[in-house]
């Protein structure tokens, strides 16, 4: 004899449970490669170009895929290096500059202002593929080529839009009398900015610091077309080189490597800032 | 720092001198957008009326770049190919994403990890991804062909990348898995957007499920729905990556993307002003895009 009362609870159940399962097989499928990856990174060099069944080190966890890594191209250390530092450069010189930008649009007033800000967020509807040939060509030019700071200002450029965007929206958001309370108490211009409006801006710079990082970190085209020599190329283009076997026999357990080492910074920027990147997708969404 | 302020100005000059400091603080992101992005926009219409080759002197040659493109069988391949691909992917990403940001609507245990879990893909690159992918299909030592084989689906691990049904299925199940998580979030926002009384109100009124979603859920939806089809057609138009990673174009040079055959026009064979003349197409192409996607947000906002 089962009441109605459990009947309910039994069919709740297992809903629930059927949700969980659903919800698992989805899980199963979004990170089951990242896992594989990442587990058949650690496999011996032996194993590295047997089939992956199973996929985890079955003689002991090994390093060999990593090590292997530094032999190619002018090895990963340097290639990591040249990879922050386009990506944290970037950072930097994004939140600078938008910064700036922001505060001028939101807070002053000068000709063409709209017309100006206009240009800007223009940048979003013509996509930088279509203008990498004349880049290249400015670049040469102005002495930037093949130079990991002339892909710097083109990654920079390209986070603009987005960035000045945020930063004008973050400051119009800054009450006036706060900024009229500061200038009472004689705080001016970038001392204002960096010492009463920074501090209040700063879920804004967050934002924009993550995008302008995880678009650096891994961007290819550009990167791919801009830089010629091998020591300078960063990550994913170095990865792509070893992938076509363009530096040497394809090694399936470097290329595992190589994509652990390019997926970890992006995950833990994620995780610990996702309300940050949230934020900045929606503001970016609405637009 | 007190009492050090207040003088007095006349408001003319103050509010000149605030003009300057205005076009002052925009000025570095306006340098950057005119030298990086302006005057290459520019450049690009004049270098496709060129002959220009990497070395030597540009040749002003007028529109014939423009006319070289009908008579070029492996650009109108590519632009077959990229709408094929993009039409592809976008039902794909589609099909998949409505269905998880539904599975993630409602508040309930465990819900945010799973939207976490399915967004972790979004924010790794498309380069990163596309390695990863041609790893896991690699016929060898390949992770999808094995497991297929384990699982008893197939009799011998299949090359995957060495047709191009399967190359091709490779590559949208790896964009799929890569974008359906941003799809999602779009979609999600949409959902949550829709007021709760109105679906309960259609719930007494009698209206099944399906009912409510087809004549409810997704008129509510149009905005969010345009923007999101916008977002993955502008993108896929201008996949590179996962068709230069994945196959390198092939099999028989049947996956090159426009941008992909620009990239070979501009910088493997240096005719960098036929390249820069394909750009302009692909431009126009990218704008009509936009024209439709601006129409189709206004469409959206006449309903109530």
């Amino acid at each position: 004899m089962i009441s109605a009362k459990e009947r309910r609870a039994r069919k709740r159940l297992r809903s629930k449970s059927a949700y969980h399962l659903t919800g698992i097989a989805i899980a199963i499928f979004f990170l089951a490669p990242f896992a594989v990856t990442l587990l058949a990174s650690f496999r011996h060099g032996t194993e590295a170009s047997l089939p992956p069944l199973p996929p985890w080190p079955t003689t002991g966890v090994s390093f060999d895929s990593y090590r292997l890594l530094d032999t190619f191209g002018a090895g990963i250390w340097r290639h990591m290096v040249n990879s922050l530092l386009v990506s944290l450069a970037t950072v930097v010189l994004t939140v600078v500059v938008s910064l700036l930008a922001g505060y001028g649009f939101s807070r002053y007033r000068f000709p063409l202002k709209n017309v100006l800000f206009v240009l800007i967020i223009m940048t979003l509807m013509i996509p930088f593929q279509s203008i990498l040939t004349p880049l290249f060509i400015i670049l040469a030019k102005l002495g930037l080529n093949n130079s990991l700071l002339g892909l710097t200002l083109v990654y920079v450029t390209l986070q603009l839009p987005f960035s000045v965007f945020m930063m004008r929206n973050a400051f119009d958001a800054v009450p006036k009398e706060i900024e009229e309370a500061a200038r009472i108490d004689g705080a001016r211009d970038l001392k204002l900015l960096v010492r009463v409006l920074l501090p209040l801006v700063l879920p804004g710079v967050a934002t924009v610091a993550i995008f302008a990082f995880l678009n650096a970190w891994n961007e290819f085209l550009a990167a791919l077309v801009l830089l010629s020599s091998n020591e300078k190329y960063t990550l994913p283009v170095l990865m792509t080189a070893v992938r076509a076997g363009r530096l040497g026999a394809i090694n399936w357990g470097a290329v595992q490597a190589g994509v652990v080492v390019m997926t970890i910074p992006c995950l833990i920027v994620f995780l610990l800032l996702q309300r940050y990147y949230m934020r900045g997708l929606m503001a970016g969404a609405v637009k | 720092m007190i009492g050090s302020g207040l003088q007095r100005q006349s408001s003319a000059p103050r509010r000149r001198r605030s003009q300057w400091r205005g076009l002052a603080y925009i000025a570095p992101a306006m340098a950057l957008v005119i030298v990086f992005f302006i005057m290459p926009v520019i450049f690009t219409g004049w270098m496709s009326l060129h002959n220009w080759p990497l070395m030597g002197a540009s040749r002003w040659i007028g529109f014939n770049n423009y006319f070289r493109m009908y008579n070029d069988g492996r650009f109108m391949t590519a632009l077959n190919f990229t709408a094929y691909y993009t039409v592809i992917v976008t039902v794909a990403i589609f099909v998949v994403a409505f269905p998880l940001a539904v599975f993630v609507e409602k508040e309930r245990q465990f819900v945010s990890a799973y939207r976490t879990i399915i967004f972790l893909p979004v924010v790794v690159g498309l380069a990163t991804a596309s390695l990863l992918w041609v790893w896991l299909a690699n016929v060898d030592s390949g992770f999808i062909g094995p497991a297929l084989k384990g699982l008893g689906l197939v009799e011998k691990s299949p090359n995957l990348l060495a047709t191009f049904d399967t190359a091709f299925l490779t590559v949208v199940v790896m964009v799929v898995w890569k974008i359906a998580g941003f799809t999602m979030i779009i979609l999600l926002t949409g959902l949550q957007a829709i007021p709760a009384e109105l679906t309960e109100a259609a719930r007494i009124d009698g209206a099944g499920r399906w009912q409510r979603f087809v004549h409810l859920t997704l008129p509510l939806m149009r905005k969010t729905i345009a923007l999101a089809l916008i977002v993955s057609v502008t993108g896929s138009v201008l996949a590179f990556d996962q068709f230069y990673i994945m196959t390198a174009g092939g099999p028989q040079n049947k996956m090159i993307s426009v941008v992909y055959y620009i990239f070979n026009q501009s910088f493997v064979s240096f005719n960098l002003g036929y390249g820069a003349a394909l750009s302009i197409v692909l431009l126009a192409i990218l704008v009509a895009i936009s024209i439709i996607q601006l129409w189709l947000l206004r469409v959206g906002e006449d309903r109530p």
